[in-house]
This record gives structure tokens, C-alpha cells and sequence, in this order.
């Protein structure tokens, strides 16, 4: 009897030198590390006994492209005629399934738009096709007019059911912070537009059964490589720039792309202007600031040159001394 | 408060003196952060963080306020009132936006360095444990009110991150599930829930400033640590706070907003997920469901425990997460070693320096994509918190010798000339310069 409590008994008289909190703390401690542990050898048992198959998604999905935009940087400012083409690109291709709630007709002056332009830009039915919701003033019954300056961008479909049943059942999102709400923001969105490519046969060779299925479109910029949206931007051409510039389908992107931070970020441009001052005003400061805690502290902090045993440079001397004859401290 | 030698209160108009007698609020303060109250004269770069995270409550409260007032906490309307109306109608909306929203992070940015620098140098142990604890209060809560703080917005991340961080409740059998829908008013995170968390998004801030007095309050009685450790032991040993310490930290602060501002101006979405931009949909779960940054060493060791041992692996999870923190209201029973500051202890410092990494790397884990390599590095990362705080801690005062400490606060900083240092409030003069009047 006395040899089984022996052990328990060395056990307990170990906690009792030890203190209460750290037996708690050795067993709690210990424990988790033991039940990590476990998990660890037995996800490396899994791992090693039946390998992850690999994916078609890992293996062929590519980073972004690279894209510079005049908006870049902390001195990035829009470049108007870019956005222009933008929104141009926007109102003729994408907006005929991408809505952009967020942003109004009136923002449009950011783009150097002058009110005359904007109100013929939203209601003339000339560029901007989409009419917005109404009621008729007389009957009461559900109608459409043409939008207003104070509009937001009216979408293409009333509804996400409408949306989707045009859509083979995919939504397209709303395009407003499209370039904040993906990884890589404009670049994925420029990667994405110039990134369709037929399916490499090296992928179907290693991956039979990952086949792009009808309906979807290979694109190896997106996350799992079949996106639902066809090519929007196709053939150069496609739209003809106001202002005269080839429209290639790569300027189209890029355009798009750019236009697409504004609607995201219509601030931008007042954020790193204000960004700019606040960063002088805080340099200034901080050097007052630092002059200031100088001159208080000049006679506290005495700048005292050290000498004999206390010498950092013998003290170095010392410990490396103590080292070298092994002895503690 | 807190020595003999700390100047009193002298009313120096007759206004003042007819408020001190009545209201002795003036008196308070200058007891508290004016001259009345005596510091170590050596404190270090690490000591300002204190002061800094009180400067980032202030600011997160200001900015937090006004963001309410343009804010609707409804399904329908939240995602909208802040990307539209906040960001684009509101005048100056953006930038009240970024400054709460990089606030948050700055505020848990300089709060991790004063609490590494309290476990560096020995912060929590006597007489200081429970200006420790209380600080561990005042951390819990602002993780709770950070949390419900990123639910606002009703993105995507807001959603889903609400759904998780309930879903913690779930894994306790029985009482699990009934905690969780009464948490959040439903099955799922819903009206009810945005609601309730948004007004109590708008308490916890007052609450946290109520226990931040406390934690300043304990913290007045036995006086500022130091970096030596060692107590302070006469009046050469301090210096008043004002003007010595108010212009430290008051260029130290001017500084770090600075990196502050440069982080809200120029890359405000940095430190956060895109994913939140897409507005909250309960049908279409995020490929990585991720929270904060500053909540990610926790979400490592969550995730780490993946095999079901005895309990159900998302039990030990939970517990493992919430003993990490709770772990740490321990600590001065944990650490007994008699010497405070890790710049005397050899082996401490060692162990030390191995902790920072591994909550680096726990935070490396717990913000990457699920992949078998960084699990298991998650696990040894895991592991090694527990141990490093219930093991190695208690264990290390058997093994360790540590440095000779210096007899006196002002012989660490004075070196050999103790005896010629002159004491504050005293005019010298010294290398040619005109007299200075230090301490007026």
C-alpha cells in the first residue's frame, strides 16, 4: 500500500514546496502543451498516411498584375482625363450588369465635370441609358424617370433576383468600393479584365476533372479560376474615347480600373493633401516638442563620463573575465 | 501621494485657493500628473506608452462620438451610413472614419508595448499587482469593445467575425448554445445583435476610462516602476512629473502621432481586411474568416487545437484562448523572483526575448490561410505561450543568478558622481551654459 501512495504522495509534497498557483500553473500549462502536442503528430500522422490532394486553384491562380496609377503613392493625385474615360468605359460596357450605388451624378464633378455636363450626362438618355425608379404622380403607379444630378447611379436591375436570373444565376456585385474590397484593389480589378485566357492544356492534363464548365470563363486571377462573368472587354475598339485616345482593350482596363479607385476613394485627393500638412504640422512639433524635453531635462540628465570599475567598457572587461573562469554574474 | 518629499499644493490665485477649499480638483491633478507627484528620474523610451494609450482613448472616444451621429446601427442602413454617408457626405466623414478606425489599432499598438514593457521589467509584481490586474481589466475590455466595434460596419468580416467570436460560447456543452443566442438576441447575428452591440459599443469606452483611473490610481500609491527595478530611495532618486515627464511624453506623443498619422492619411486600409467592404451577407461565407490584427496570436492558439482529446478540439480551443489571457492575472503569483527588472536577469531576459517572437509568430499564424506548415508551427508557438508563462517563469528563479542590482536609482543613472548629482529644483551651472532652472 504504502509503495502505490508513494509516488502520488512525492507528488503532492512537490506541489506543497512548489505553492499552489504554480502546481495549478505547471499541470495547466504542461497539459495544454501535451493536447497541442497531440494535435500536431496527429496532423502530421494525417498528412504523411494520406497527403492533400493538390488543387487545379493553387496551383494555376496567379498574383495581380503590376498597375501604376497616377492616384498611387502619397502624393497620388486622379488623373481626370483617365477618369473621364473611366466612367465612359463604365457607363458603355459595365454598367449594362455592374450597379454603383454609392456614387451620385453630382460626385461626377470631381472628374471636371462642370453642372451642365453632369445633368446632361444623367438625364439627356443620351450616355446614361438607366432610368430611376419612380412613381407617377398621378396615378401612384411604379415608373421610371430619367435621373437627376442629386441621383445615385441607378443599377441595371431592380432587384438581386432580377439580377441573378439574367445572370445565370451568378450576381454581379455593385462596382462602388469594388477596387477597396478585393486584394490588390485596382490591379486585380485591371488583372481580371485582361486576364481571360483559354484553360492551359497543362492544367487539364493534371487535372481532368477540372474542366471549366459551361457558362464560366477561365481567368487565372481569380480565386478559383472560373468566373462567371464573360470577357467584357474584348476587341479594341470597343468603345471610342472622347478625347481621341486608342481604345485597346489593356487602355480600357486600365481606365476602368482607374476610375473604379475614384468611385472607392473620391476623397483621395483631399486625404493626401491633408495627410501632407498633418505630417509637417507633426515633424515641426515633434522637433519643438524634442527641443522643449532637451532644455527641461538639460541639468537632470547629466551627461557624466564614467570612469574606473563602473566604466561600461571595464565592465565588459569584467563579466567577459567572470565568463571566461566560469564564474556566475 | 506617494513620498514624503512630493511637493503639496500651493493655490497660487485667490480663485484657486476658494476652488481648493471647496472642490479640491486642481489639487487632484497637480497631485497626479503635475509637479506633486514624484517619478524615477530614470525612466526609459518604453515608460511613455502609458501616457500614449491614454492619449488614443481620448482620441478614439472624440472620434467614436461624432461617428455616432452620422451612424444608423440598423441591417439595412449600418453599411451604408458609414461608406456612403460617413465616407463621402459627411464633411470631414473620411477622416473621422480613419482616425477611429487606425485609432483602434494604434491604441492596441501602443497598449502591446506597455504591457511587454511591464513584463520585461517586472511591472506586475509587489507592490504593483494590481495596477497589473486592473490593466488586465481595462485590456479585456477593449478587446470586447474593439470587437464590437468591427461588427458596425456590417461588412462581410463584421458579420462573420460576430459569427465566430459567438460561436466561442457554442463549444461549452450544454449552457453553450443558450449563452450564444442570448449574446446576440437570435440565432444568428442579426438587428438584434448590431443594436445591442452598439450600444454597448458606446459604453465600454466610459467604463474603460473608469477602471484606466483605477489602474493610475493604484498605480500612485507605491510610485512608477523603473528599469532597474530597484525602489526609489530619496528625493535625488526623482524628479516631479511636471515638467520633466509632461515633456518627455509630450514629444514622445507628438511622434508617434505622427507614425499614426502617417498610417490614417496615406495607407488607411492597411491594417485592415477588404473584405469588410462588401456589405454583411449571411449566405456567402468569406474563403478566410480572419478578425483584427491585433486579435490574431488569440486566433492562432483557437485554431491551433485541431484533434479532439478527451474534449471536442474546439473546447480546448476556447478554454486554451481564454486561459492566455486569464493566465496573465497570475503572473505576480507565477514570477517569484525578487528582482524585478529583465535587465538583471540572465536567463529571464533570454526567455523573454523568445516570448516576443513567439507572439509574433502566433500572430503570423493566426492572420495567414489555414496551410499544414503554419498549423503546426501555430501549435509549437502555442505551446510555448503556455509554458513560457505557467513553466518556464516559475521554474527560472531556481536556476537563475541574477546581476548585481545598483544600490540607488541616481547611482544607475549618476554613475560615480551620486553624491555631486544635484537634487531637482536646484539651479547649477556646468560646462560654460548659462544657469538653467530645472525643476520651476
Amino acid at each position: 500500500m504504502g509503495s502505490i501512495l508513494a509516488f502520488p504522495a512525492a507528488v503532492l509534497a512537490y506541489f506543497a514546496r512548489m505553492g499552489w498557483v504554480r502546481s495549478i500553473a505547471l499541470f495547466v500549462g504542461g497539459g495544454f502543451a501535451f493536447v497541442l502536442l497531440y494535435s500536431m503528430v496527429g496532423n502530421a500522422w494525417t498528412y504523411f498516411d494520406s497527403p492533400p490532394a493538390p488543387q487545379a486553384a493553387e496551383e494555376f491562380h496567379k498574383e495581380h498584375k503590376h498597375l501604376a496609377l497616377k492616384s498611387d503613392g502619397p502624393f497620388g493625385k486622379f488623373d481626370k482625363a483617365q477618369l473621364q474615360r473611366g466612367l465612359q468605359v463604365y457607363t458603355e460596357v459595365c454598367s449594362a450588369c455592374h450597379s454603383l450605388k454609392l456614387v451620385s451624378f453630382r460626385d461626377l464633378k470631381d472628374l471636371g465635370y462642370n453642372e451642365a455636363e453632369i445633368k446632361a450626362y444623367a438625364g439627356s438618355g443620351k450616355q446614361w441609358k438607366i432610368e430611376v425608379p419612380s412613381i407617377n404622380p398621378e396615378t401612384g403607379e411604379a415608373t421610371t424617370r430619367k435621373a437627376l444630378p442629386s441621383d445615385n447611379f441607378p443599377g441595371p436591375f431592380p432587384n438581386e433576383t432580377a439580377a441573378r436570373a439574367a445572370n445565370n444565376n451568378a450576381l454581379p456585385p455593385d462596382l462602388s468600393l469594388i477596387t477597396k474590397s478585393r486584394e490588390g484593389g485596382a490591379a486585380y480589378v485591371y488583372s481580371l479584365l485582361t486576364g481571360y485566357q483559354n484553360q492551359p492544356a497543362e492544367l487539364l492534363k493534371k487535372f481532368p476533372d477540372a474542366k471549366t464548365p459551361a457558362n464560366l470563363h477561365y481567368n487565372p486571377y481569380f480565386a478559383n479560376l472560373n468566373l462567371a462573368m464573360p470577357p467584357p472587354l474584348s476587341t479594341d475598339g470597343q468603345v471610342t474615347y472622347a478625347d481621341g485616345t486608342k481604345a485597346s482593350v489593356d487602355q480600357m482596363a486600365k481606365d476602368v480600373s482607374a476610375f473604379l479607385v475614384w468611385t472607392a476613394e473620391p476623397n483621395l485627393e483631399r486625404r493626401h493633401a491633408a495627410g501632407f500638412w498633418v505630417t509637417i504640422f507633426l515633424l515641426f512639433a515633434s522637433v519643438l516638442a524634442y527641443l522643449a524635453y532637451r532644455q527641461v531635462w538639460h541639468d537632470a540628465k547629466r551627461q557624466v563620463v564614467v570612469t574606473g570599475a563602473l566604466d561600461p567598457a571595464n565592465q565588459a572587461k569584467t563579466r567577459k573575465a567572470k565568463a571566461k573562469a566560469g564564474v556566475a554574474g | 501621494m506617494s513620498f514624503s518629499w512630493a511637493k503639496p499644493y500651493e493655490p497660487t490665485t485667490p480663485f484657486m485657493k476658494w476652488l481648493d477649499e471647496r472642490l479640491p480638483l486642481p489639487r487632484l491633478v497637480y497631485g497626479a500628473t503635475g509637479p506633486g507627484y514624484p517619478v524615477p528620474r530614470n525612466l526609459n523610451a518604453w515608460w511613455n506608452f502609458g501616457v500614449l494609450s491614454a492619449i488614443f482613448l481620448g482620441i478614439q472616444i472624440v472620434t467614436g462620438i461624432v461617428l455616432a451621429m452620422h451612424y444608423y446601427a440598423t441591417g439595412d442602413g449600418a453599411f451604408n451610413s458609414v461608406n456612403q454617408l460617413i465616407m463621402r457626405d459627411v464633411n470631414g466623414g473620411w477622416f473621422l472614419r480613419y482616425a477611429h478606425m487606425n485609432g483602434a489599432s494604434f491604441f492596441f499598438i501602443v497598449v502591446y508595448i506597455h504591457i511587454f514593457r511591464g513584463l520585461f521589467y517586472g511591472s506586475y509584481k509587489a507592490p504593483r499587482e494590481l495596477v497589473w490586474m486592473l490593466g488586465l481589466v481595462i485590456y479585456l475590455l477593449m478587446m470586447a469593445t474593439a470587437f464590437m466595434g468591427y461588427v458596425l460596419p456590417w461588412g462581410q468580416m463584421s458579420y462573420w467575425g460576430a459569427q465566430v467570436i459567438t460561436g466561442f460560447f457554442s463549444a461549452f456543452p450544454v449552457v453553450g448554445d443558450p449563452i450564444r443566442i442570448w449574446l446576440l438576441g437570435g440565432y444568428a447575428p442579426d438587428q438584434a445583435a448590431l443594436t445591442r452591440f452598439f450600444s454597448l459599443h458606446y459604453l465600454l469606452p466610459f467604463v474603460i476610462a473608469g477602471v484606466v483611473i483605477l489602474h493610475i490610481w493604484a498605480l500612485h500609491i507605491p510610485g512608477s516602476g523603473n528599469p532597474t527595478g530597484v525602489d526609489v530611495k530619496s528625493e535625488k532618486d526623482t524628479l516631479p512629473f511636471h515638467p520633466f515627464y509632461t515633456a518627455k511624453d509630450g514629444w514622445f506623443a507628438a511622434f508617434f502621432l505622427l507614425l499614426y498619422a502617417l498610417v490614417t492619411f496615406f495607407v488607411p486600409n492597411y491594417l485592415g481586411h477588404p473584405d469588410n467592404y462588401i456589405p454583411a451577407n449571411p449566405l456567402a461565407t468569406p474563403a478566410h474568416i480572419v478578425p483584427e490584427w491585433y486579435f490574431w496570436p488569440f486566433y492562432a492558439i483557437l485554431r491551433s487545437f485541431t484533434l479532439d482529446f478527451i474534449l471536442p478540439a474546439k473546447l480546448w480551443g476556447v478554454l486554451a484562448m481564454f486561459s492566455s489571457i486569464l493566465l496573465l492575472f497570475f503572473l505576480p503569483w507565477l514570477d517569484k523572483s525578487p528582482v524585478r527588472s529583465g535587465s538583471y536577469r540572465p536567463i529571464f531576459k533570454r526567455f523573454f526575448w523568445l516570448l516576443v517572437l513567439d507572439v509574433l509568430i502566433l500572430g503570423f499564424v493566426g492572420g495567414a490561410p489555414i496551410s499544414p506548415f503554419r498549423t503546426a508551427l501555430g501549435q509549437i508557438a502555442a505551446a510555448y505561450y503556455f509554458l513560457h508563462f505557467l513553466v518556464i517563469l516559475p521554474l527560472i528563479v531556481k536556476y537563475e543568478t541574477p546581476l548585481p542590482l545598483p544600490d540607488s536609482i541616481s547611482s544607475s543613472v549618476l554613475h560615480g558622481e551620486a553624491a555631486e548629482a544635484a537634487p531637482a529644483g536646484q539651479t547649477t551651472k556646468r560646462r560654460g551654459s548659462s544657469a538653467v532652472a530645472v525643476a520651476r
